[in-house]
């Protein structure tokens, strides 16, 4: 049933393309006229454009074109003649009615006047509007009703609209249909017609203007009248305006939120001056939160961050971890009620702003220096923030520099007239050469204070970079000084000082700079032991080696020789301790430090204990070592093997049990016995004091009886050290085995009467050490892996591909698109077309057919007319034949 | 003679005297001219390296007379050599000629004395003189100068050549393989010097080995000539057995047999009859010379030199490897270098030769020593080590024993060892599930110590299963919060100018227990996971060196700015705590 229906529906009316509009235009249509399109899936926020339609309308439509069109043709088909329209412009579909008016009207005028009045002075014609003369409208004895137009301001009549936007035409039909008698006057009615208009609008225009005026005027004398109440209403004041407040869009509670916290970071006051206690505090806390962010590095959380993190997966991860590298969204923040965007700072916030301190301090200093023109702020300032974060044992280190500060004071107002004030920045390392040359430590250190602030950055734009050079070439510098044969180590000691300074100005270039000298140390060892299988110690500098083609000292006794080269210093030990200042050591990776470690290790590892410098040098490297993990406790194996050398070196060659001898140490050989003293006497007047560093420069030892003691004190330097290892790693589960070594070689230490009672002491306080510490050591708990997580199923989303176009069109070059896009087009006209035909054919057929039925018609009532009349005269006479025969 | 001076004159005179020689056998005499320029030279030779066989050449001392008026300083080495390339010319020619005497050679004497024709006294005299020149350039083969080494070798092995094409002895039969022998033992023992280190000539003869006679030759030369040495002097001098070992390595068999034999004496034919056609006799007589030559007490560092080259260049090559069993077994008892050496031998043995060693990873456990990670062979002996403990079917507690020896090792072990030796643990521990337990045992007791015995020689009683590699461990809190006051490296910050209220930052020390290389740290914390399935290949690891690691450290990019030390620097020392500025004075 349904669907037969439906079916009708559609053979009713099939295509309605304007069903909407009409659909629109009356609102309510006959239901049964309806046919409604159904649809197969409802999609939100599509507009359905053929969701209903309208068959019995749009094809009434269509049978009325046809009847206008293709009928008339039809008709007019066997007809030689045709009718035109010859009026102006009447088939001209590019000019609007008015146009064609006035043109008409124009063209009229012009006949008239050329065929009746060439002579006709006086006479005006007369205008119309709509038929009526436009000079009565003049005397205004027809107003439009003006009330009506009162009423509704601002909007035009529609007699007004329609002259203006809709065409004369409709009104013409109007008038036509109003005054249907008036039809003779056509053209004068047009001319009347506008005429009105004009006058019409005219008048609107007045009106306007008065309305305006009046109404202006009582606001005036509204004001006035105010003014004088106001008086009266003084103190009531506000609330009128409030009220008129009241009328504005109310702002919401947010942004009035937005707005009060603007303006209190605004009203906030400047910061009083703060106490002592209070900088004191605010010192504390930025030095605990460096502290803890080296605590963080030490710890490498910033590497193991993501791995310890439970990293968030989302049900989609494909697990192919991909990463979207960074995260560069911007938080959104508002300050002063502004939209702004906040910087990356918040995620590694004390990070920056720890670095950023760095940043500022010295050049806030520096500012105040530059100031200052004989730059004595800086020292104070220097020992200011040495005080600053000293602590009090290392205050009596630090009075005599301020006393020497002082004296420096002193002899600067000599050395004052000598030197300049204002240095260029060396271009060369040569340059600073020369400048520093020949001067003594105070007017060195003040030269190169004087260029540092002389090119301070905040100065000139190119200062940064003589500054950065400046870095190295007094790295240079202080490596030449280490190099020279009287090693200068007290310059060396201060100008530390400045280069940590000129680190916190520029630590990318101070490190690359540093990383360069070590990559060419290194290199360095590489070469020569590939070349020869071992490398001498370094020295305390070491680039220079490379001019000494020399063996590495082989006098393992007394005789150190004095010109041998091998005793000069080598190797970056100063720059490695330089590192350890500038940068931090205890973190778990550091771009510097680590290297440094690395090479520290290869120094431990690869060069041979050949002579008592050697074992000096080793010495430092171990301290500079210890000096490093201090913090971070790490382990390091190469260390303790070297001081089990050490210890080993030291006693009579006899090999005991329980250790093992690791490369540069032999059990056995020529240098086996380096640090062995047999000289009773001299054992007994060893005083026990801190190592040379000049022994590392290559100090030679004048007798017999020095050389014991050195060889005395390096043990007990050694000692000292096993100790301090001993405190490090007793907390190591495998504490026992790293110190079973030293232990033994300890006990046969102990064993070995001959030392100074110091050193037994030394040895004997170790020992017990290293015992406490082994039974304090926690037990043996058998391992444990960290429990892992069960690792999620791998889920896979579908891939989603962004379809713009559907069908076939999709997935081809852009001209094949548009070949498809026109085939297409053109198979739709055609089959529109042949459509069209087709009703045209049925149109026509109908036409015809109604046309015959009609013929046949009229035919078949004329024959039947005819029968009639004919049934009528036959009748007639068959009643007049009836009457003659009655008659 | 006319002579005009230098070597330019030196050869117009030699070129005269050449060409009467070679023009008339009248001018026979002239032969001795040319002899004298090298009797000079052999002599200064010998005066440089005074040696036993000068004694040998008494009876050509005859010859020397008529030529001491040549030229007083004929010692010059380029004079030496123009006279080389004359007799070399000169006897080449009269080879080619057949004008020597062929057969068994009287003595020259008799001959001269006798009533032979004079064609045979003449080419009996002429083959005498050849003799001599031969001995004259294997005595110049120890000369000072090496030009004329290289060409008195190159002189003689000319002769070599143009006499095994023409041979001096007649054929015994038809087709019979005629090789001269004689001289070219002498050239070989030539070669061999007790004195000279003549590693630059055998380079140079290197390349006549690649012929197939000549090296087969040559090895049956060099066991003789070894035997007959080492049976001569009670020691035997370190740069013989140098030179020795240097021959003996330069021969390399080919692996296959090949059928377009190179012989480098010319023989019109070849026969299937003849030794030194066959890869097999030259198999033997490889392996001859091999055995006979390690069969003496070699110098030690020529022990390692043999054994580095064992599995690559003679295993392979020997007729029956299995002989070379005493002598690995040997070697791989020795301990040390030697032992880890010896190896990859002995590893080929059992692996392709069915060699039964009962005690094999026993001795390998023996190995693992802290030196194991400074010797120079670490990357071979963990590439075997890697190989012998492949297999799944070992006892646990042999791997056992060995994962706990090497963590034990590797508290001793430069970083660069500990970046292979780790993964390789780790790969122990994945090839054999029954020794997780060394990482991760959660029923395991606690214990007092370690219950493993690290002097314990035999794996299968060091209890290492009932351990733990508690040397890999990482990080384990302290038991005690606070560090033991004592500790003089532990830094305390006074912070501020609050003297009296010290703000102790360190005491969160964690105690952990790290390396201080970051990539060492990693690598050993792995064990803290369980570990993943996939074994991590070690190949790449065995050649790291520390120079590597070190650049590797540089070329890393750090992404933020460096991180500065926040503690101003005071001096060169640093602050009075640390360790440099308690125990160094700069002065």
């Amino acid at each position: 049933m349904g669907k037969a229906r439906l079916a009708a529906f559609r053979r009713k009316g099939s295509g309605a393309p304007a069903g909407a509009q009409s659909g629109r235009a009356r609102p309510n249509p006959n239901p049964f006229e309806v046919k409604v399109n159904r649809q197969k899936f409802p999609v939100l926020g599509r507009k359905a454009r053929h969701a209903v339609g309208q068959p019995g309308v749009s094809r009434a439509r269509a049978v009325q074109k046809r009847t206008q069109t293709l009928l008339k043709e039809y008709k007019e088909r066997d007809k030689s003649n045709v009718f035109t329209d010859k009026r102006f412009g009447e088939y001209s579909s590019s000019m609007s009615p008015e146009e064609k008016m006035m043109k008409r009207f124009a063209l009229e005028q012009q006949r008239q006047h050329e065929k009746k009045s060439i002579y006709n002075l006086n006479e005006d014609e007369e205008l119309t509007h709509y038929g009526q003369s436009l000079a009565d409208i003049e005397k205004h004895n027809d107003i439009v009703d003006s009330d009506s137009d009162a009423e509704e301001r601002g909007t035009l009549s529609a007699e007004l609209t329609a002259a203006h936007f809709g065409g004369g035409g409709g009104l013409l039909h109007k008038k036509t249909l109003q005054q249907q008698g008036e039809d003779e006057e056509k053209p004068r009615s047009r001319k009347e017609l506008i005429e009105e208009l004009i006058a019409k609008s005219k008048q609107e225009k007045r009106e306007r203007q008065a309305q305006r005026e009046g109404a202006l005027e009582l606001t005036e004398k509204l004001d006035q009248d105010w003014k004088e109440i106001q008086t009266l209403l003084a103190h009531k004041t506000p609330k009128p305006e409030n009220r008129d407040q009241k009328e504005k869009p109310k702002p919401d509670a947010y942004d009035m939120m937005v707005r009060e916290l603007g303006f209190e970071m605004k009203a906030q006051p400047s910061n009083r001056m703060k106490t002592e206690e209070e900088l004191a505090k605010e010192e504390q806390e930025r030095l605990q939160k460096l502290e803890a962010a080296r605590l963080r590095r030490m710890r490498g959380e910033d590497m193991h961050g993501d791995s310890r993190k439970p990293k968030h997966l989302s049900a989609d991860d494909l697990n192919d971890d991909f990463v979207l590298d960074k995260d560069d969204r911007r938080l959104l923040s508002y300050t002063d009620g502004k939209m702004s965007v906040e910087e990356e700072q918040s995620r590694e916030a004390s990070d920056g702003e720890s670095e950023e301190d760095h940043h500022e301090d010295p050049s806030d200093e520096n500012l105040e220096e530059s100031s200052d023109p004989d730059g004595h702020s800086d020292l104070d300032s220097d020992t200011e923030t040495e005080e600053d974060c000293g602590r009090p044992d290392t205050e009596p280190r630090l009075a005599p520099q301020k006393r020497l500060a002082n004296n420096g004071h002193k002899a600067r107002e000599a050395a004052r007239n000598e030197l300049p004030y204002t240095f260029a920045a060396p271009e060369s390392y040569e340059e600073l050469k020369s400048l520093l040359s020949g001067k003594t430590m105070e007017e060195q250190l003040l030269v190169v204070e004087r260029i540092k602030t002389c090119n301070h950055p905040s100065l000139a734009a190119g200062n940064k970079a003589k500054l950065e050079k400046l870095f190295g070439f007094l790295l240079e510098y202080v490596g030449d000084l280490a190099t020279s044969d009287t090693p200068d180590l007290g310059v060396i000691d201060k100008l530390v000082v400045q280069l940590y300074n000129l680190c916190q100005m520029f630590p990318d270039s101070a490190s690359n700079s540093i990383k360069f000298v070590l990559r060419d140390a290194m290199h360095e060892m590489e070469g020569s032991v590939e070349a020869r299988g071992r490398v001498a110690f370094p020295g305390l500098d070491v680039r220079h080696r490379q001019r000494e083609t020399q063996a590495p000292c082989r006098e393992p006794d007394v005789g150190l020789d004095p010109g041998s080269p091998g005793s000069r210093p080598g190797l970056q030990l100063i720059y490695l301790k330089i590192a350890g200042m500038l940068f931090p050591t205890s973190d778990f990776w550091h771009p510097v430090t680590t290297p440094a470690l690395v090479c520290m290790s290869q120094l431990l590892t690869k060069c041979p204990v050949l002579s008592l410098h050697d074992v000096v040098k080793g010495l430092f490297v171990c301290c500079m070592f210890l000096d490093y993990v201090s913090l971070s406790r790490r382990f390091i194996p190469e260390l303790v093997n070297f001081l089990l050398g050490i210890l080993y070196i030291a006693t009579p060659n006899k090999h005991g049990q329980g250790y093992t001898l690791v490369h540069p140490f032999r059990a056995s050989g020529k240098n086996s016995e380096l640090l062995l003293v047999s000289d009773e006497e001299d054992t007994a007047t060893w005083q026990r004091t801190g190592l040379s560093l000049r022994w590392a420069s290559g100090l030679k030892a004048q007798t017999k009886t020095e050389a014991n003691h050195t060889r005395l004190s390096c043990l007990a330097v050694c000692v000292a050290l096993v100790k301090h290892c001993v405190l490090l790693y007793s907390s190591l589960p495998a504490f026992h085995d790293i110190m079973r070594p030293l232990r033994a070689l300890l006990t046969e230490h102990l064993a070995n009467r001959t030392h100074p009672p110091e050193l037994q002491e030394l040895c004997q306080s170790t020992l017990s050490t290293l015992t406490d510490m082994g039974k304090q050591s926690q037990r043996c708990r058998p391992l444990v892996c960290e429990k892992s997580k069960p690792v999620p199923l791998r889920l896979f989303t579908p891939r989603l591909v962004k379809v713009l176009e559907f069908g076939r069109k999709q997935g081809s070059s852009k001209e094949e698109q548009e070949r498809k896009r026109l085939i297409h087009k053109h198979k739709r006209e055609f089959k529109g077309a042949v459509r069209e035909i087709r009703r045209d054919n049925q149109f026509l057929a109908r036409m015809q057919l109604s046309e015959t039925l009609e013929r046949d018609a009229e035919r078949k009532r004329k024959v039947k007319q005819l029968f009639n009349s004919l049934a009528t005269q036959e009748g007639e006479w068959k009643a007049l034949k009836r009457k003659k025969f009655k008659k | 003679m006319e002579r005009g001076p230098g070597p330019d004159g030196a050869r117009r005179a030699l070129g005269c005297l050449l060409e009467a020689v070679l023009a008339s056998r009248g001018e026979a005499n002239a032969v001795f001219d040319i002899l004298a320029v090298l009797q000079v030279g052999a002599r200064a030779a010998e005066g440089v390296g005074e040696g036993p066989r000068g004694s040998r050449e008494g009876g050509s001392r005859a010859e020397q007379s008529p030529q001491a008026r040549l030229s007083p300083q004929s010692e010059d080495s380029e004079e030496i050599r123009e006279a080389v390339r004359a007799c070399g010319r000169l006897f080449a020619a009269l080879l080619e000629r057949g004008e020597l005497f062929v057969g068994r050679l009287p003595s020259e004497d008799s001959v001269l004395a006798g009533s032979q024709g004079a064609t045979r006294k003449y080419k009996v005299w002429m083959r005498h003189r050849y003799h001599s020149c031969c001995n004259r350039l294997r005595e110049l083969l120890a000369h000072s100068s090496f030009e004329v080494k290289e060409l008195a070798l190159s002189t003689l092995m000319r002769f070599v050549q143009l006499e095994g094409v023409h041979p001096l002895e007649k054929p015994k039969w038809d087709g019979c393989y005629l090789f001269p022998h004689q001289l070219f033992k002498a050239v070989v023992e030539g070669l061999l010097s007790l004195e000279d280190d003549c590693s630059l000539l055998l380079s140079q003869f290197r390349e006549y080995l690649e012929h197939d006679d000549i090296r087969y030759h040559t090895m049956q030369a060099a066991t003789d000539i070894v035997v007959r040495v080492a049976n001569r002097y009670l020691e035997v001098p370190f740069t013989f057995w140098n030179n020795a070992f240097t021959l003996l390595s330069a021969v390399s068999l080919p692996r296959q047999e090949c059928n377009t034999s190179s012989f480098y004496v010319k023989h019109a034919k070849l026969s299937q009859t003849w030794k030194v056609v066959h890869l097999k006799e030259h198999r033997k007589a490889f392996q001859l010379m091999w055995l006979g030559f390690l069969k003496h007490e070699l110098p030690l560092g020529l022990y390692k030199k043999v054994l580095v080259i064992m599995h690559d260049s003679i295993l392979p090559h020997l007729a029956q490897p299995s002989l070379m069993i005493d002598f690995l077994t040997r070697a791989y008892d020795m301990g040390g270098a030697i032992s880890l050496l010896a190896l990859n031998g002995l590893f080929i043995l059992i692996h392709q030769h069915n060699l039964e060693y009962p005690d094999f990873y026993r001795k390998l456990y023996g190995l693992l020593d802290p030196s194991i990670f400074h010797v120079k062979y670490r990357a071979r002996f963990f590439h075997l080590a890697d190989l012998f403990l492949s297999s799944s079917h070992l006892p646990a507690y042999l791997v056992a024993a060995f994962a706990k020896r090497l963590s034990r090792l590797a508290l001793t072990a430069p970083p660069e060892a500990l970046l292979m030796v780790l993964p390789f643990i780790c790969n122990l521990l994945r090839r054999h599930p029954a020794c997780r337990v060394l990482v991760h045992h959660p029923l395991g007791h606690e214990l007092d110590s370690d219950p493993f015995d690290p002097e314990e020689g035999n794996p299968a009683e060091s209890r290492a299963l009932e351990s733990s590699l508690w040397e890999l461990q990482v990080s384990m809190l302290c038991a005690s919060p606070t560090p033991p006051p004592s500790l003089p490296g532990s830094r305390c910050f006074c912070l501020g100018p609050l003297p009296r209220k010290r703000v102790v930052m360190c005491v969160l020390l964690q105690a952990l227990q790290q390396h201080y290389h970051p990539e060492v740290s990693q690598a050993a914390s792995v064990i803290n996971q369980a570990l993943s399935v996939s074994e991590i290949s070690i190949a790449p690891l065995l050649e790291l060196t520390a120079f590597e690691i070190f650049e590797r450290n540089l070329k890393k990019k750090c992404q933020e700015s460096v991180p500065l030390q926040f503690i101003p620097a005071q001096g060169l020392l640093g602050l009075q705590d640390d360790l440099c500025a308690q125990h160094f004075t700069l002065s």
